[in-house]
């Protein structure tokens, strides 16, 4: 089975695909920095942002429906704070709506920090989403590395990216097993199949862990991950980081 | 052939941790680019016997590895030598990419960087996979899998190959694919098999297990005219004879 719901359209080729994950990690993390840092009422600043994230968008050659489903999932979280703070907050009131049987007043600081968060959050999400569709997981994971992350986060993480794939595998052909033999009956029941069920797993995954041990020791494993240290950044990447600064300088400048 | 001895196991006996008896008594010698085969029912002790050649199982009696004793401090040289392609390639690709796999190898016997990046080219070369250094292995097909977990080994240069089931979950391209690509390796091999085609077309000698004991010991070409032998082993052995003719003519093409 395949599966790509982690880095989806990581492995187009584009420009910004081409870069060394070290440059991108440390500008969208400068973005988000800048971003969340911001007033809420630095417009231009917003603005920008968000044209570099287009633009970054359009030289990745990401097809938009993909970027919009992906930033829809902030929807649920931002709707909560939509209905909520604009009412809270009882200071000047920012407008009103009028049902016939009685008015809803909306403050003004409420929609101010409704409009934080959107901006904030929407922008956030997609310097996220445009990191993680234009570095595949092995690459972020290894620029994060070599960015001086300890090694054991990575060696887990990359752990994770590998066997998590063969771990829903191995759920679904159980799931598929067990419906075939004709699954139901009362709840009692199914939660005591549904209890094997994860104890097998867990006893596959605890049998597979000590034979891919085996596996690492058959080729040398001596308790430490061996890496390379990879490419050298070129002028692309310098290129790139040098928007760290912009952002910073803009953050500075347009308080 | 020449009589250097690569492997040699002497009143070789295991019990698995629960006491059940594994393999008993097993004497073998297998010399330098031989390329034998470990044939048996299920349960027999062939995988058992495998991973007793790099130290992974440690038993009863003696076990020599091109003049290494098996015992804890020779174990990294032994596995440096001695290259094991699990069954299972997802037991074997552990890593994200195929070139972190294929690399792990030769980084952890301290090549340089250098070396190791040309050690894994020629390793997929080999493999006839050249530019999957990238690929994610959960990506890669069944077949690939296979043959990513031999590069690995290959990669690490190692004097003896051993192959548990290398065919197994294959479909019948990717299992021709794999069987060329195992043919040209020239090392010392041992492969554990259930198909005589497998046999046929990559060994020259069987050794034949049943219940942890060591059956038989002969060239596959007795093997093959054995029909009272393959049959005890539940082989075809109309489908042998046929091999045997096959091979019988290929060999005989091959010297005019």
């Amino acid at each position: 089975m395949k599966h790509a719901f982690l880095d989806h359209h990581s492995s187009t080729e584009s420009i910004v695909h081409h870069l060394d994950a070290r440059a991108k990690i440390i500008v969208f993390f400068t973005f988000i920095l800048i971003g969340v840092s911001s007033p809420p009422t630095s417009f231009l600043l917003f603005g920008f942002l968000a044209l570099v994230l287009i633009a970054i968008a359009l030289s990745a050659k990401l097809p938009l429906g993909h970027l919009v489903k992906k930033v829809l999932i902030i929807l649920p979280f931002l709707f909560v704070v939509a209905i909520s703070i604009p009412f809270v907050k009882k200071d000047g009131v920012g407008g009103g709506y009028n049902f016939g049987f009685g008015g809803l007043s909306v403050s003004q600081s409420g929609l101010w920090i409704l409009w934080n968060v959107v901006i904030k959050s929407s922008l956030g999400v997609f310097s996220i989403i445009l990191l993680s569709s234009t570095t595949s997981f092995p690459q972020l994971v290894k620029g994060m590395e070599r960015l001086g992350s300890p090694k054991i986060f990575t060696i887990l993480a990359s752990f994770m990216y590998r066997y998590s794939f063969i771990l829903i595998d191995e759920m679904q052909r159980m799931k598929r097993a067990r419906d075939a033999r004709c699954f139901g009956g009362r709840w009692f029941w199914q939660l005591r199949i549904i209890g094997h069920m994860v104890g097998t797993l867990f006893l596959r995954s605890f049998h597979r862990g000590e034979r891919v041990y085996q596996a690492m020791l058959s080729r040398g494993y001596n308790g430490t991950m061996p890496g390379t240290t990879g490419g050298r950044l070129g002028l692309g990447e310098i290129l790139f980081l040098s928007l760290s600064p912009i952002f910073i300088f803009l953050r500075v400048y347009f308080r | 052939m020449n009589s250097d001895k690569v492997i040699e196991i002497n009143h070789l006996s295991y019990d698995y941790p629960d006491g059940t008896p594994a393999l008993r008594d097993i004497d073998l010698v297998v010399y330098r680019n031989e390329s034998i085969a470990i044939l048996g029912p299920n349960g027999a002790g062939k995988s058992t016997l495998l991973y007793h050649l790099n130290g992974t199982l440690i038993g009863d009696g003696k076990v020599t590895i091109l003049g290494l004793l098996i015992e804890k401090k020779n174990l990294k040289e032994i596995r440096k030598r001695v290259g094991l392609v699990f069954q299972n390639p997802e037991d074997q690709l552990f890593c994200p990419t195929v070139f972190d796999d294929v690399a792990f190898g030769p980084l952890n016997m301290g090549l340089d960087e250098e070396r190791v990046r040309h050690r894994v080219e020629k390793a997929l070369e080999m493999v006839g996979l050249k530019g999957f250094e990238g690929r994610s292995v959960h990506h890669l097909s069944e077949g690939e899998k296979k043959r990513v977990a031999l590069a690995t080994v290959l990669a690490m240069d190692s004097e003896i190959l051993v192959f548990d089931e290398p065919t197994d979950n294959l479909d019948p391209t990717g299992s021709r694919t794999l069987i060329e690509r195992i043919r040209l390796i020239p090392q010392t091999k041992v492969i554990v098999t259930h198909h005589l085609s497998v046999v046929v077309d990559l060994c020259e000698r069987a050794v034949l297990l049943r219940g942890g004991r060591k059956a038989e010991d002969l060239p596959i070409r007795e093997l093959l005219k054995n029909r009272d032998l393959l049959e005890q082993f539940g082989f075809d052995a109309d489908f042998a004879q046929w091999m045997f003719e096959r091979n019988v003519k290929f060999q005989s093409s091959n010297e005019i």
